[in-house]
């Protein structure tokens, strides 16, 4: 059972505390309701580039950084397509100095040009390390596109090309912060070697002040429901032929979540998991296959991918592919193998939760969800899952009109 | 409130820092236990960690393979039960294998740990190294390195290595497509009789440890013909490149080239060993430092920019390491030879000095947080042949250290003639 105490300030910023007295140090989390599904179609890569402006100077404080590693701190940022977390890890001691950057920074950045411009090319250097100058790096550049017709997980958070963040212009950043940094659209979460009422005291001083903003009213429409499959094929410069195949789940907070995200462990959760001992170990078509989903707020998707054994041909190996989800369909799976993903469930939970800096962020993102509770009820969902659910939920979610499918095929 | 000043503070390095002592124990057959019993959550994780890393191998990619199938299959378990035989429980059971040492853990809920137990055993006295399996292992270690070979900062990785410690040493020597070919069940069969069956080992216990936890691993692991190891190596001597300057194309759609400069080190066993390791935070140990200040923050170079000492044992390197866009390469060496030339006649001021200090300090106290944590410090002081005294010592060389000494260091090591440089695009 993971204790906090959750209060509003007036100008609605939510503050939740974890006391652990445990260890020396405090966490301070601050969560950002934006993401890069709040993006203009125009000008993607936004919230990502955002998190790195933010450090880059505030209202009243030049640098970020300094300060904090004065403190004896450390921090560190992302941004999802779903959100933006920032977090800071510091001696408790010094907690007060965590207080003063980041209310700073929810107050107003300093938007400096140099800033600015240095970031956008950091982030230019961040999207080729990651998406350009890698064998297969602009897979899921291709496969948003594919699977996503209208809703913004369309981009990935890097953003869509990189003329985008190269044409960012400071207004835009104002525009950006102002809609979405302020008190209504935040969550802070203090856990550590504090106390709840100091810490009260604390986040009504620092934070109390600073002007509510506006609550920014997401209205993103739901993506339309697949009507027929998707191909696409793409030759590149890889050693091997890989499989990608895509369909659409449900949202965080849908029941069914559960049941989906149970029978990606069925598939792949480890070395006695169904897609890995029929396709690497018996038919050895792939050489590592995998199938996971990303946990995203709005329906997000249900992956499969593998890279193909040398010399395998790509249509035989989808076709067993396929034929391992009909089997789930038709027969469903066992008792045993139902206890077995909660079991790895409720270890995986246990093991998350070890570091105080990891149960500030699920208390952060539960909370965004609407319940910060769910740290300690979430594994009872998944319990209640049953072999129907499954059964069910596998013939909905792996219909072939659901589904996209990329071949990114070796051209050497 | 006046936000423009900064809340006072407590220096960081005016903390106590406790590294919390473990249980020590030995198995009827002289294997050594080290337990930290702690942490709030019921979990635990066993690691054992035999002398059987790529040191003692004959030939490349033998001590890899092997560790890596002690999952594969036993006399009584095949690869699939054994995997369900964990998974169950939802455990995790991993293999890592280092130059010195291969490693099998198991990561669990303390309440299963029973359950497990008999299958680590399993491992440790049965496996068969099945040869279809050594088919598969081979083919996906292969189409997994082919995959890796694309990528620039895998190969430079690869090449400095070879560079700094010469083809035939173990931390320079890199398993290439033919080696993994010519592996053969037989090669990793004597492998496993000699540094597993007999082999020499510790183990290391850490989490919430059930009461008994010291009877149970001599029931399982005590009667075993393994046995305590002696902490001697074999000597192999390193051959360092003649010479230093390389430029390797390895993907002419690359946009950004890999960076790595480097220079042999002594390990830290050397007295200049804990007093560089406060200079290379200075240096690129960290977000704030001078590397990533300049070349990240000020140019815009990078995505980032780091340098680090080797995480070896009998000697390390000193590595400066980045991937920055292609046409400024050349820009950002030259960047980093400024930096060590700065260092090297100018003392660092009183609040760089102070800031690297506490944030090192603060560093540690956040890595001390739970059993798993402090075990991986007592895990590398006793690997690497050390005591508390080195884990106390080098906080205090953090506390103290002063400029001039910081100075010295600079003009003994930071040298541009003294390191290896190498840009693959």
């Amino acid at each position: 059972m993971i204790q906090f105490e959750k209060f509003i300030l007036s100008n609605g910023l939510r503050v939740l505390i974890h006391e652990d007295k445990s260890t020396p140090m405090a966490v301070v989390n601050v969560l950002y309701d934006v993401g890069s599904r709040d993006e203009n179609p125009e000008k993607t890569g936004f919230a990502h580039l955002f998190e790195h402006l933010m450090f880059g100077g505030s209202k009243n404080i030049p640098v970020y950084d300094e300060p904090l590693q004065v403190a004896g701190g450390e921090n560190n940022a992302y941004t999802t397509n779903d959100l933006t977390n920032y977090y800071c890890q510091l001696p408790a001691e010094n907690i007060e100095t965590a207080f003063w950057l980041e209310s700073d920074r929810m107050i107003s950045l300093a938007f400096g040009k140099k800033s600015l411009e240095v970031q956008r090319k950091v982030v230019c250097e961040e999207f080729k390390e990651h998406y350009i100058n890698k064998p297969y790096g602009d897979v899921w550049h291709k496969l948003r596109e594919l699977c996503y017709t209208s809703h913004p997980y369309k981009w990935m958070t890097i953003g869509k090309e990189l003329k985008h963040v190269e044409d960012a212009t400071l207004s835009d950043v104002k525009n950006f912060f102002f809609k979405h940094y302020n008190p209504s659209n935040a969550i802070l979460v203090v856990a550590g070697n504090v106390s709840v009422k100091k810490v009260m005291k604390k986040a009504e001083k620092w934070f109390g002040p600073i002007p509510a903003g506006e609550k920014y009213d997401r209205n993103i429409s739901p993506e339309p429901p697949q009507e027929a499959s998707r191909q696409m094929e793409v030759k590149a410069n890889v050693p091997l032929d890989a499989l990608y195949k895509v369909w659409h789940m449900y949202p965080r907070s849908d029941s069914r979540y559960y049941t989906a995200d149970l029978i990606t462990d069925i598939l792949s959760g480890g070395g006695s998991s169904r897609l890995y001992q029929a396709l690497v170990k018996e038919k050895q078509l792939f050489s590592n296959i995998e199938c996971y989903h990303m946990g995203s707020m709005d329906a997000g998707i249900i992956t499969i991918e593998g890279k193909l054994v040398k010399g395998k041909n790509i249509k035989d190996a989808e076709a067993a592919v396929i034929e391992e989800l009909k089997k789930l369909q038709e027969t469903g799976i066992t008792e045993a193998e139902l206890q077995k993903v909660k079991n790895k469930t409720e270890s995986a939970m246990a093991f998350e939760d070890m570091t105080v800096m990891n149960r500030a962020a699920s208390i952060a993102i539960y909370e965004l969800m609407g319940d910060a509770n769910l740290i300690n009820t979430e594994l009872s969902r998944y319990q209640a899952v049953t072999l129907d659910d499954i059964l069910k939920e596998s013939r909905l979610i792996f219909r072939e009109n659901n589904c996209s499918t990329l071949y990114y095929l070796s051209n050497n | 409130m006046n936000r423009k000043i900064a809340p006072p503070i407590k220096d960081a390095i005016e903390f106590n820092l406790l590294l919390k002592d473990y249980d020590h124990y030995t198995l009827d057959n002289g294997v050594p236990v080290y337990a930290i019993n702690a942490g709030a959550q019921e979990v635990l994780q066993i690691e054992i960690v035999f002398y059987a890393g790529n040191f003692f191998e004959h030939q490349r990619g033998i001590a890899a393979a092997t560790n890596f199938m002690l999952k594969n299959g036993t006399l009584k378990r095949t690869a699939f039960q054994l995997n369900e035989d964990f998974e169950y429980y939802g455990s995790y059971c991993t293999r890592a294998c280092y130059s010195e040492t291969a490693v099998l853990s198991v990561h669990t809920l303390s309440r299963h740990i029973e359950k497990l137990l008999p299958v680590m055993q399993d491992m440790l006295t049965e496996s068969i190294f099945p040869s279809e399996e050594l088919e598969i292992y081979k083919q996906n270690t292969k189409q997994w390195l082919k995959v890796n070979l694309q990528k620039c900062e895998f190969v430079a990785g690869r090449l400095i290595d070879n560079y700094l410690y010469g083809e035939d040493h173990p931390y320079g020597s890199n398993s290439q497509l033919e080696d993994i070919d010519k592996l053969t069940t037989d090669d990793l069969k004597k492998f496993y009789q000699q540094y597993y069956l007999n082999g020499n080992c510790l183990i290391f216990v850490a989490g919430n440890l059930p009461h008994g936890i010291k009877n149970l691993l001599n029931d399982f692991f005590g009667k075993l013909t393994i046995a305590k190891p002696s902490f001697t190596l074999p000597d192999i001597k390193v051959s360092p490149a003649a010479e230093k300057k390389f430029r390797v194309q390895n993907d002419p759609a690359a946009v950004q080239g890999a960076i790595r400069i480097a220079q042999n080190f002594p390990n830290r066993h050397h007295p200049d060993f804990k007093k560089v390791i406060v200079l290379n935070n200075v240096l690129g140990g960290f977000f704030g430092s001078r590397l990533m200040g300049n070349i990240r923050e000020e140019k815009g170079y990078t995505y980032g920019i780091y340098s680090y000492l080797q995480n070896h044992i009998q000697q390390s390197a000193w590595v400066i390491s980045t991937e920055a866009g292609k046409d400024v390469c050349e820009a950002t060496i030259e960047e980093v030879y400024k930096e060590m030339k700065k260092l090297r006649e100018k003392k660092i001021g009183k609040v760089e000095l102070l800031l690297v200090r506490n944030y090192m300090i603060g560093q540690i106290l956040g890595d001390l947080d739970g059993p798993f944590h402090i075990m991986a410090k007592w895990k590398n002081i006793i690997l690497n042949n050390l005591d508390k005294k080195y884990f106390y010592e080098s906080v205090e060389e953090m506390k103290t250290i002063s400029a001039k000494e910081l100075k010295e260091l600079a003009n003994k090591y930071l040298q541009p003639e003294k390191f290896y440089e190498l840009v693959v695009y």
